[in-house]
């Protein structure tokens, strides 16, 4: 890894360490994500992916370590960053519909005191249509499906015009159409240049969907290209015992816990 | 005249808290609103000892500041890993003693009594009046609810879409720059103030009404967040007036005839609403169990 | 200071009310401590607000004020604004805290147009209804007093025979039900129980600041210790403290209620306990979280020092 890319990557993260009272949740975390690819994060249940996203975003506080985003801190490159939380971090009963909620991505953009207007309400619903919810863009959010809601958030990260997508969880509970929808616009991100983080449960496809891999289990057990570092040794290292690998007819079947 | 004042006050009251209480319930507040117009009656009292008059500029900023000391003192205890609504009993039952025993044990000092402090006594407005360069500028207490609610609007004006999406996905405004901490004591700050200057109009209790219960009916009856802040303080003016009139029927006290008529405006909003209401839902189980 | 005490305790009146508050105390913290456990701390607040239009109507019906028709009153409109909260809670989008909340001033506000429509109507002026509102723990006779002791020794009798089961339907009562135990009924129980401990506390300390009684003390034994049978102890002990103390220092002077200096006490024993409190408490956290940090800015600098070196770190 030359000293160039490393300068202006999208994300580099250096000692990152994270406690909640007594234990570390995230110990002494380094790397540096490589420019336009999709890249999966990925380790068993408790292994502080979500923390790591969120400490990385300043949401949570760490101990110890450095991000820097192109170069910067993030402070300064936030608008660079678009970031879809999971799903049940919000109450879907508030009183909003879904083109409401797209708008709001561009909030930070806006600038303290403007509103949002007739420019924003357009590139939202251009981009509710590109996922595929222009139908249901006056329905009322909790009204929608799981899988229509996370197209909404995803939406919202969308308009925000980032360049480095942090996401956490998207294909938890979500339909197959919804599921092949976020595939879609991911190498649509790919395409367009962008560098998207994702945190990601399901093993069986990852080497389908992503370009990089980060295993994560409190410690950065590897990370690297998926060919080379999304390896059966390497993944009983980050789960532990509590991995299956079921191999049948020449294709990978991981179960993971 | 007299009625127009009371009205007027109720009026103010139930706007400024109306707006406010929208953000509260969808924030998951309710009850540091419960606190918060609790809590503020120690500040009161000490601005009551420390100024030896009503000047209303020294109760509004000593008690809007012990508004703000419970909110601090609720997310310290939160931060430190009690519950969230033990953090809040705790806070707000010590706070309020404190109040109780300062204006208990200076009773000859503080010209308030401990009743007022509960329903307030909104029928003396119109006779407590603030005077400048011996003009007779009306009553204190609509004067003091008015600068509120100037304040109220003109920031909700300015910063509409920081404290919806505060509200909404807090997370993601942090991610987007804006100051949520900032717009949460500010959203507080509002909320003590309010507190404040309604207190010994309407007391503790009318405030807490006024804050949760014209909100909630908004709430069920609407999906769009401005319509519902219109519908709030729709409730709460209708409950001002109907209760006031009430009030005068039956003699008795006109926070709790408020009180109770935006409980009743909440019944009805339960019971009828026209997609979450009570009889809505029964008709769309038994269609469903129709068609099964 | 010693004559103080020893006067308290020649004034068999003021040696009743002493010990009637301090067995409220203790009783509040026991059962408090189950409702803290099972998060509804503020539920005491709600059934304190809402026991005034009970104790009104209980006043309307018979036309004189008698300590056990008040406390039955409390307990009818309290169960009534639990039963509230929870269809609210169960057949709305409302959360619920805001469904407290509303229940909790709807009720309070009744209340209040009944009792101001009684004091206005002239036998109210004797109803004594107003003390309800602050406590005065100095003002209760021997009826009372005796009342509210029996409140209190079933409460801490109640407490302890249903232990077990009360311990589980607050831990876990999905697997409660699961076993085979009866949590609606035991729910229920819980619920009454903790109804009487606010109606009976609000004669003493007053409306608002009865939920004091079951949330502090408790709050306050959780820091000492992680077992159950411990914590329900110190609660205990915390809240006999205080409402021993509560009623000792209001009889010093003419103007000191009793509820508020209660309430003060026991906030000052819950924040002795957060500071200082082994293990639990703020000091003993800040030193480990301190030696958490010390270490693991050792192991930073050991990286920075290897990637300075030119290793690369994986």
């Amino acid at each position: 890894m030359n000293q160039t890319s490393t300068k202006n990557a999208p994300l580099t993260v250096n000692g990152m360490t994270i406690a909640y009272q007594r234990k570390a949740v995230v110990e002494d975390v380094s790397f540096t994500l490589p420019e336009g690819k999709l890249i999966a994060l990925i380790g068993p249940n408790g292994a502080g992916k979500s923390t790591l996203l969120k400490a990385i975003l300043g949401l949570v506080p760490s101990i110890s370590g450095e991000v820097s985003i192109y170069g910067d801190t993030y402070k300064k490159m936030r608008s660079r960053v678009g970031y879809v939380p999971q799903r049940e971090s919000v109450d879907w009963d508030f009183p909003t519909d879904a083109l409401d909620v797209v708008m709001m991505g561009r909030y930070g953009h806006l600038g303290w005191i403007k509103r949002p207007g007739r420019k924003e309400k357009e590139l939202a619903m251009n981009t509710l249509d590109k996922v595929g919810m222009a139908d249901f863009a006056r329905r009322q959010i909790s009204q929608l499906s799981g899988g229509q809601q996370q197209r909404v958030f995803l939406a919202r990260a969308l308009v925000q015009e980032a360049d480095l997508y942090v996401m956490d969880e998207p294909f938890a509970g979500v339909d197959a159409a919804t599921e092949k929808a976020i595939i879609a616009l991911l190498s649509e991100l790919k395409q367009a240049g962008k560098t998207v983080l994702v945190v990601h449960h399901d093993l069986s496809t990852v080497d389908e969907y992503f370009d990089h891999v980060l295993l994560l289990n409190k410690k950065l057990i590897a990370a690297g290209p998926v060919n080379t570092t999304f390896t059966p040794e390497l993944l009983h290292e980050t789960y532990g015992g509590k991995l299956a690998i079921v191999s049948s007819d020449g294709k990978k079947a991981l179960v993971g816990e | 005249m007299m009625d127009f004042w009371i009205i007027l006050t109720a009026i103010l009251v139930a706007s400024a808290c109306s707006i406010l209480g929208c953000f509260l319930i969808l924030r998951r507040m309710a009850l540091v609103g419960d606190a918060i117009s609790h809590a503020v009656l120690p500040g009161i009292a000490i601005a009551f000892l420390m100024s030896g008059t009503r000047d209303s500029m020294w109760m509004l900023l000593g008690a809007t500041a012990f508004g703000l000391l419970t909110v601090f003192l609720i997310q310290t205890l939160q931060t430190s890993g009690l519950q969230s609504d033990a953090s809040i009993g705790i806070v707000f039952t010590a706070l309020f003693a404190v109040g109780v025993l300062i204006i208990s044990l200076n009773a000859q000092h503080i010209d308030l009594d401990l009743d007022c402090v509960l329903f307030g006594e909104i029928a003396y407005v119109p006779w407590d009046t603030w005077t400048l360069g011996g003009n007779n500028m009306g009553p204190r207490a609509v004067w003091m609810l008015g600068i509120t609610l100037a304040v109220i609007l003109l920031l909700f004006g300015l910063f509409y879409k920081q404290f919806k999406i505060c509200a909404f996905d807090p997370a993601m405004a942090v991610a987007c720059g804006i100051p949520v901490l900032l717009f949460h004591y500010l959203l507080m700050g509002m909320v003590s103030m309010t507190a404040v200057s309604s207190f010994e109009s309407v007391g503790a209790i009318l405030v807490v009404g006024m804050l949760i219960i014209p909100a909630a009916t908004a709430y069920l009856l609407t999906h769009r967040l401005g319509i519902m802040i219109g519908l709030s303080v729709a409730v709460g003016i209708v409950s001002a007036v109907v209760g006031y009139l009430i009030s005068y029927a039956l003699d008795a006290s006109i926070a709790g005839c408020i009180v109770s008529v935006a409980g009743i405006l909440f019944i009805f909003a339960l019971v009828l609403a026209p997609k979450n209401g009570l009889i809505a839902r029964l008709a769309r189980r038994r269609s469903a169990a129709q068609v099964v | 200071m010693l004559d103080w005490l020893i006067s308290l305790w020649s004034d068999p009146n003021t040696r009743w009310i002493l010990l009637g508050c301090m067995l409220l105390g203790l009783g509040s913290g026991v059962i408090g401590s189950f409702t803290f456990l099972r998060r509804e701390s503020l539920l005491g607040d709600t059934l304190a607000h809402a026991a005034l239009p009970g104790v009104c109507i209980a006043f309307m019906l018979n036309e004189v004020k008698s300590a056990s028709l008040f406390l039955l009153g409390a307990l009818f409109a309290g169960i009534a604004a639990v039963l509230c909260v929870s269809a609210i809670t169960r057949w709305t989008k409302i959360k619920s805290d805001a469904s407290m909340g509303i229940v909790l001033t709807f009720f309070f506000g009744v209340g209040t147009v009944m009792l101001t429509h009684i004091q206005h109507s002239g036998s109210g002026s004797q109803s004594g209804l107003d003390k309800y509102l602050f406590g005065q723990a100095a003002a209760m006779v021997t009826s009372d007093v005796y009342i509210l002791m029996g409140v209190s020794v079933l409460l801490i009798v109640a407490a302890i025979l249903l232990f077990k089961e009360f311990k589980l339907i607050s831990f876990d009562p999905g697997f409660a039900r699961g076993i085979g135990l009866p949590v609606g009924i035991l729910e229920h129980t819980m619920l009454i129980l903790t109804t009487v401990a606010v109606a009976a506390g609000i004669q003493a300390v007053g409306v608002v600041l009865v939920a004091a009684l079951l949330i502090t003390p408790a709050a306050a034994a959780r820091y000492w210790t992680d077992r159950l049978p411990v914590m329900l102890a110190f609660a205990g002990l915390f809240g006999a403290l205080s409402g021993a103390s509560g009623a000792a220092i209001s009889t010093l002077g003419e103007g000191i209620p009793t509820g508020p200096v209660t309430v003060l006490v026991a906030t000052l024993l819950f924040v002795l306990s957060l500071l200082f409190a082994p293990g639990r408490g703020w000091f003993s956290k800040i030193l480990r979280h301190r030696n958490l940090k010390s270490t693991y800015a050792q192991s930073a600098e050991r990286s920075a020092l290897n990637a300075a070196e030119g290793g690369t770190p994986k």
